[in-house]
């Protein structure tokens, strides 16, 4: 397998307690509401889909296995859609104004080989405006 | 390859489809009939091409009255473009529903 291993951090500071934080990631409807629909639960090994068809995430499934569960504080299972194999790990530290929460998001993609097959440069140039319109949405 | 990945590469590997994508990509929702407009081919065309995006989970379509409003799903991209770019406008918006969703759980 090819390809660099990446890392995206997205933190957040909550007016909330820890507690209700971890049951908006590990109980499943709850979960549902903000992230997706699936048959989690908070146990090592246990492995799960996420799907969706919402409208602002499209219609997704990903295959997710739990690989650590400590209690209010860290979650972490892998998550693998589109070829991208990662792991999701989500840590809760308490702070004087709520909860400090933490994504972290580590993998790497699948190498998509020939997939750019001999229009290369036509996939480039379109590849490089997506790029551009990535970045302008997260502005 | 997955079969998701090579169907999104099938399916933007046409020139036609691409323009409709990037413009989706662009300017958020836009109707069948806007789409038209400006891709210099005829509806029943844009629509099939539309079909097409849709089943490679690219575009989604909302209905309204007689309108069909079409938009990107950006987190689709991840397999073509440097995936910490589409998964992070994915995590901005999933963070903002769940805040939503904790205020709510206060009540």
């Amino acid at each position: 397998m090819t390809g660099d291993t990446k890392t995206l951090i997205v933190e957040r500071l909550l007016p909330f307690p820890a507690e209700r934080i971890w049951r908006a990631l590990t109980v499943p409807h709850l979960m549902a509401e903000w992230l997706m629909k699936g048959d989690f639960a908070p146990q090592v090994g246990h492995r799960f889909q996420l799907t969706s068809d919402h409208v602002t995430v499209g219609h997704v499934t990903v295959d997710c296995q739990v690989r650590l569960v400590e209690e209010g504080r860290v979650l972490a299972y892998t998550w693998d859609a589109y070829g991208l194999e990662s792991v999701v790990t989500w840590t809760l530290t308490p702070v004087p104004e709520g909860t400090l929460l933490r994504m972290e998001q580590a993998g790497f993609r699948r190498d998509q080989g020939q997939a750019y097959g001999g229009a290369r440069q036509g996939w480039q140039r379109f590849l490089d405006r997506m790029e551009q319109v990535l970045l302008g949405r997260m502005e | 390859m997955s079969e998701a990945q090579e169907q999104i590469f099938r399916v933007l590997a046409d020139p036609t489809r691409r323009a409709l994508f990037e413009r989706l990509c662009r300017e958020g929702e836009v109707t069948v009939a806007a789409l038209t407009a400006g891709a210099g081919v005829s509806q029943p065309v844009v629509s099939k091409h539309l079909l097409l995006l849709k089943q490679a989970g690219l575009v989604q379509g909302r209905h309204e009255g007689r309108q069909t409003h079409y938009s990107a799903q950006i987190a689709a991209l991840a397999p073509l473009t440097d995936w910490t770019q589409a998964m992070a406008v994915f995590w901005a918006g999933r963070m903002g529903d769940l805040e939503d969703l904790l205020k709510r759980m206060d009540q």
